[in-house]
């Protein structure tokens, strides 16, 4: 179902536009939604309800960016919520431990071992060749398992949060309430991740491994260290994302933290427009496909649905943007009718 | 015959080195049972060395029981991830059932026969449902399925909230206590070996059985050569959330209560004991004998480190290593012979 060619060139018009439709389609739900229910309760569009909805952004869009380029090469990885509580807990409890353990040293650690849980799922995936579902979803208990043994079963309390990691998440520069620090920085993760998708050898090699796998290895693109690449990119993400977990909750548990952020992730990147037939996507799609998420769960709250709607709510929503998906591509290019 | 079908070479994407044929290739599908077979041998040797209790039959049954519901979506994805594809929902599935058939009858006042009939169409319907988008509109079933995971168990979760549901009729009630008369073996035990014998009968001595793996070998193929895909496809999903929905009543009896948070992660356990059993992920060669060999490894294993109290989390990330490892060393095997 390789339906876009292989991007060799940067400036090619057709992937351009076609980026472009799709980030388009995420924006205009995102209105629909945003407009409708201001329609139905006005109270909705206010600073509060806008700050919730950017809170809720980030700790998404941070994972989403490495899940995106692992969609793009046709691959999954579930594994991403167990990452973000292994790593979130390992740096919890250095800031319990540790005296003089510094936000500085949390990040960096962070990242590492998500790094390192990356590497990890991407070796078994591209040198050993395990299919990408089973690694991830062993990935999914097994780290889990890890940070329940690591931790001991016990939660780091918001006492041992240090205040200025929490502040990350409550103010932005020049003391604004609305836009956070944390938003600032998801936005600088999500220029670096469009650089490398649009500027770099990686990244159009990515796309090319997307479009067409038998393709891109002829024409020499390196396979395996590209997918090693997106596996270790997404975990050290998610990593990261361990500690913005710490900071927007002010807790780390072991039970909680990334369970089931694999799902939301996924719903993000498919309905900010990555084919799930691999070969396409884009992070403004992406972003867009983030902060509709975020508008859709506060709606839900604002007009009044209750909590446990949330799941049946994102199961439609993926359903509608992969079948949208399916049915878009094949308005665009005749499909082969066979499989 | 299947054998034949096994060994042609599979897939799109997952490696352009289309390796030659040769006849020890033939060979490969026999190892991964055998293994497992023996691994549960041993997993039987050392669970009795750990605790003098391990090998007492009633202790093993009501062990083996905790895993029946398991067992029962493992025996329905081993059909579908031999096709090549997967269902995720199944879990997900299960707890919908549950919790809409204990709704019907405590709130609704729906006789609890007729529950139990609306539970199995449920499941059924909600497994066409699934099929509907991998088969009509040809989408990725792991997307559609990762979607209807999310779907069933938060249409579950909206009837029931936090609540759980405990008004069933008496005669509904501890399925794993009743027993074959004259005999230890309980009800659940005796249901998953039957449709295991079924299904492996279907699977293996079948026309159909030969269409699922076509499929999984190679769908545009089977296409060509006449294979209806798309009904082999929606059967398959049907008769998968059947299995689910079958699952859902049977957990709602021997728990004695409906909760929507029944089998949280069921779907990986299930597909854990197909690839233990040496179904390829990728599709076209596994077993339902290998699927049922599996299970019960897994259930030893876990039996064997609860005698040896280790944690529930810890029991789980062993699972998860073994699925990997699983598929890691029939990777091994499979290169090294040839």
């Amino acid at each position: 179902m390789a339906v876009i060619a292989a991007p060799v060139k940067p400036a090619n018009r057709v992937l351009d536009r076609l980026t472009q439709v799709r980030a388009l389609r995420t924006l205009i739900l995102l209105l629909i939604v945003v407009l409708g229910t201001t329609a139905i309760e006005p109270r909705y569009l206010n600073p509060n309800s806008i700050r919730s909805i950017l809170l809720w952004v980030p700790l998404l869009a941070v994972i989403a960016m490495g899940e995106m380029m692992v969609i793009i090469i046709r691959g999954i990885d579930v594994s991403v919520g167990s990452i973000v509580g292994l790593a979130g807990m390992a740096v919890g409890l250095m800031f319990r431990d540790t005296p003089g353990f510094s936000i500085a040293l949390g990040v960096v650690v962070s990242t590492l071992i998500g790094l390192a849980l990356g590497a990890l799922n991407g070796f078994l995936v591209a040198k050993a060749k395990v299919p990408a579902v089973i690694v991830t979803l062993g990935g999914l208990t097994a780290y889990r398992g890890a940070t329940f043994l690591l931790s001991n079963g016990s939660q780091i309390d918001n006492n041992y949060i240090p205040k200025g990691l929490v502040r990350w998440s409550q103010v932005g520069p020049f003391g604004i309430r609305e836009v956070p620090w944390v938003i600032f920085i998801i936005l600088g993760i999500a220029l670096l991740t469009w650089l490398i998708l649009r500027y770099t050898r990686l990244g159009h090699h990515i796309y090319a491994l997307g479009s067409n796998p038998d393709a891109a290895r002829l024409r020499g693109v390196n396979v395996d260290r590209v997918t090693w690449f997106a596996y270790a990119f997404t975990g050290a993400l998610a990593g990261f994302a361990g500690l913005l977990y710490a900071s927007r909750f002010g807790f780390l548990n072991p039970g909680q933290t990334g369970v089931g952020l694999e799902l939301t992730v996924i719903a993000a990147v498919v309905i900010g427009g990555v084919s799930v037939y691999g070969g396409s996507g884009s992070v403004p799609g992406v972003l867009l496909g983030c902060l509709l998420l975020g508008a859709i769960n506060v709606a839900l709250a604002v007009l009044g649905v209750a909590g446990t709607w949330q799941l049946a709510v994102y199961g439609v929503v993926i359903l509608i943007a992969v079948t949208a998906d399916s049915l878009l591509q094949r308005g665009l290019h005749r499909v082969d009718r066979s499989e | 015959m299947h054998m034949v079908s096994r060994r042609l070479p599979v897939k799109q994407g997952a490696s352009a080195d289309s390796r030659p044929v040769s006849w020890t290739s033939q060979l490969r599908p026999v190892m991964p049972e055998i293994v497992v077979a023996w691994l549960l041998l041993a997993a039987f040797v050392a669970g009795s060395l750990l605790s003098p209790y391990f090998l007492d039959a009633d202790f093993l049954f009501r062990q083996a029981l905790l895993y029946m519901e398991i067992g029962i979506m493992a025996l329905g994805a081993t059909l579908i991830i031999i096709s090549g594809n997967l269902d995720l929902s199944i879990a997900g599935n299960l707890a919908m059932v549950a919790c809409v058939t204990a709704y019907a009858h405590a709130q609704l006042g729906v006789p609890m026969e007729l529950c139990l009939a609306l539970g199995l169409l449920l499941g059924a319907a909600a497994g066409a449902f699934n099929g509907f988008f991998v088969a009509v509109l040809r989408l990725p079933s792991l997307a559609v399925t990762l979607a209807t995971m999310a779907l069933y168990r938060g249409i579950a979760q909206i009837l029931l909230g936090d609540h759980s549901i405990q008004d069933f009729p008496k005669w509904f009630l501890g399925i794993d206590r009743r027993v074959i008369p004259g005999t230890p073996i309980p009800a659940p035990f005796l249901i998953f070996l039957g449709l295991a014998l079924v299904l492996g009968l279907i699977l293996h001595r079948s026309v159909f059985g030969r269409w699922v793996y076509a499929l999984g070998t190679n769908a545009r193929a089977a296409y060509y050569a006449g294979v209806p895909t798309r009904r082999v496809k929606l059967i398959l999903f049907t008769l998968s959330g059947f299995l689910s929905g079958l699952a859902g009543l049977m957990l709602d009896s021997r728990l004695l209560v409906a909760r929507y948070d029944h089998a949280n992660g069921w779907e990986l356990e299930a597909i854990t004991a197909v690839v233990l059993g040496g179904t390829a992920i990728a599709g076209g060669r596994g077993s339902i004998f290998g699927t049922v060999m599996a299970l019960f490894l897994i259930a030893v294993l876990r039996t064997g480190m609860g005698v040896a109290n280790v944690k529930v989390e810890s029991q789980l990330a062993v699972v998860g290593t073994l699925l990997v490892a699983a598929v890691l060393i029939s990777n091994f095997l499979g290169r090294r012979r040839r």
